[in-house]
């Protein structure tokens, strides 16, 4: 079992969920978060102060999947994120021990789906 | 999409050419039609003899300016609220620009070009281009109680309004700089002939005219703003994703105040139209709380009927559509017609916007047409139903009291207005596409306008 975290532009979560949609993976956890990169962003400015090289807004998805969907699930990712831009986003791919279903106590690879 | 502007369109024309030919059927039938029905705002003239200016009049006009005024960033909480996140400022920007744009463009030309001495029942002419001569003494054909100038600024805040209503319908997807020309023109080219036709001295479609009444505003205001918007929703096309992947509400409870401040500002708009502190006042204040009242809880009564549960956003489409619905009427009917006009609204407007719209398939971001427009036609209709003598002498009695021409009149200033408002809507959106293009980009859309077109945010995420 894989835990996968993604990172990507806000604007692209829509297209990445259709595509996971699209290749079964149902289950995922969204966040958005602030964040740091190399891309410099759209600056905002508020009178003469300029919000400049500070946080970014991006979003933040967290999958938890049996081995055979770990590639499927990067290729989604990737295929929804990608604009060729910097700031497009990183996946982490993570091992995962243990996952435990509360509802019935399930565990392991029957408890992820 | 195609298919979709073919049939609202057909739709449109069909009920506008109906509405014209009844207008041309009156005209021809009673060439000298009696001058019975005065203009809206054209208060009691109580003598035609020198105009003497009353305070407590003048202390109640510019109080309501005020009022109305006050609708504009209330109209930008109730719109901002409605949208995405990532659009909120753009709808408040809009709403404030608009305040300042108007306002200049009325001091400028707008004002003459309603107002100003006729040219043919069409046009105001340039005679009072600067305000030139609006001053201090009243305007007999107008206000004769009040100062010109008080006149000049209350109808300012109405012309300021009207072009915002129409961004419900292009938002979250409309260039800041299309939107600028837009209104600029639109305010120029549409809404200032519409005014001048039915409230200008010698408008063609008002009391010398036609003799349709209109107290403050449904066709002019409601009718003239929602048959635009109905045209900028097909030529601007759908959001991305709509309708599935638009998300719901970023803010309701900035929905819900701006649709309180809508109500309160309101009674400024119909109360004020009397333009005078007296009896005619009072009943458009009375009848004005009493529709949108009955409106409100309409709406939620179909929600919960058929939706299985009242709903906030129920409420507050309602009121607004019963606001809109007793604008043209709120100087003729009496509390019990507010009552019809107020439940009708509720009724007309939310099948429209729950059910046609759906099988539709436009995409009027924040349903500007299907409340201001369709409900704007239905106040006009209605006002020829429930009109009566008994509340305003200078008025007319309705199909209800005795007089089914009124409808018909009534019918032909919607029509007059609908053709007119949609054909030069398209007109004007043509023109400011081909000038700066009318849509934000695939990528300025996804990413939201209030970083892309302001470079600010509307929230932040961390502290």
């Amino acid at each position: 079992m894989k835990y996968v975290i993604a990172i990507i532009q806000p604007d692209r979560l829509e297209e990445v969920l259709q595509r996971l949609n699209d290749k079964e993976i149902h289950l995922v956890t969204v966040t958005s978060v602030m964040g740091r990169g190399r891309q410099k962003g759209i600056a905002e400015v508020y009178r003469s102060h300029k919000e400049a090289g500070s946080l970014l807004k991006k979003v933040k998805l967290e999958i938890a999947v049996n081995e055979a969907f770990v590639q499927p699930t990067i290729d989604a990712i990737v295929g929804g994120a990608r604009t060729g831009q910097i700031g497009d986003g990183k996946i982490f791919v993570l091992d995962l021990p243990r996952v435990v279903r509360i509802r019935t106590g399930e565990e392991g690879t029957e408890a992820i789906g | 999409m195609n298919k979709t502007v073919v049939i609202l369109a057909s739709i449109c024309l069909l009920i506008g050419g109906l509405g014209v030919s009844l207008c041309v059927a009156e005209e021809t039938k009673a060439p000298a039609a009696p001058a019975a029905a005065p203009t809206a705002p054209a208060a009691t003239p109580e003598t035609p003899a020198a105009p003497k200016i009353d305070t407590g009049d003048t202390a109640w006009v510019l109080m309501s300016a005020a009022l109305v005024m006050l609708m504009t960033p209330g109209l930008a909480f109730f719109y901002g609220g409605l949208v995405r996140r990532k659009n909120v400022l753009s709808i408040l920007m809009q709403c404030m620009i608009i305040l300042c744009i108007i306002s200049l463009q009325w001091v400028l030309v707008g004002y003459s070009l309603a107002f100003g001495p006729d040219l043919k029942g069409i046009i105001g002419d340039l005679s009072w281009v600067g305000l030139t001569g609006v001053g201090d003494a009243p305007n007999a054909d107008y206000a004769p109680t009040i100062p010109h100038s008080t006149f000049m600024i209350f109808q300012m805040m109405f012309a300021v309004i009207t072009p915002a209503l129409i961004l419900g319908a292009f938002a979250e997807r409309m260039r800041f700089s299309a939107f600028c020309l837009f209104s600029l023109l639109w305010a120029t080219f549409i809404y200032d002939p519409v005014a001048h036709w039915v409230w200008g001295a010698g408008g063609f479609l008002g009391g010398k005219g036609l003799g349709a009444i209109d107290f403050a505003g449904g066709t002019v205001v409601h009718i003239n703003a929602g048959m635009s918007a109905l045209a900028c929703a097909l030529f601007l096309g759908k959001r991305i994703g709509f309708p599935e992947k638009i998300s719901p509400p970023h803010s309701m409870p900035f929905a819900v105040l701006g649709a309180a401040l809508l109500w309160f500002g309101w009674f400024g708009f119909n109360a004020g139209s009397a333009l005078g502190a007296n009896g005619l006042a009072s009943n458009a204040f009375v009848v004005t709380h009493t529709a949108t009242a009955a409106a409100g809880l309409g709406w939620v009564i179909l929600d919960w009927f058929y939706m299985k549960r009242a709903t906030m956003l129920g409420v507050i489409t309602g009121a607004v559509a019963g606001l809109v619905a007793i604008t043209p009427a709120s100087g003729f009917v009496t509390p019990l017609g507010a009552l019809g006009v107020g439940f009708g609204a509720a009724f007309v407007c939310w099948i429209f916007v729950m059910v046609i719209k759906a099988k539709l398939g436009y995409d009027d971001s924040l349903d500007a047409f299907g409340v201001h427009g369709i409900g704007g036609m239905w106040g006009a209709l209605a006002t020829g139903l429930w009109a009566t003598k008994a509340v305003n002498s200078t008025g007319a009695d309705g199909l209800f009291h005795g007089d089914p021409m009124q409808f018909a009149r009534q019918a032909g200033a919607v029509g007059v207005t609908m053709v007119f408002a949609f054909v030069g809507s398209l007109i004007l959106l043509k023109v400011v596409d081909m000038l700066v293009g009318l849509r934000v980009t695939e990528h300025e859309e996804r990413v939201g306008l209030d970083l892309t077109q302001h470079r600010e945010a509307g929230y932040t995420l961390v502290d």
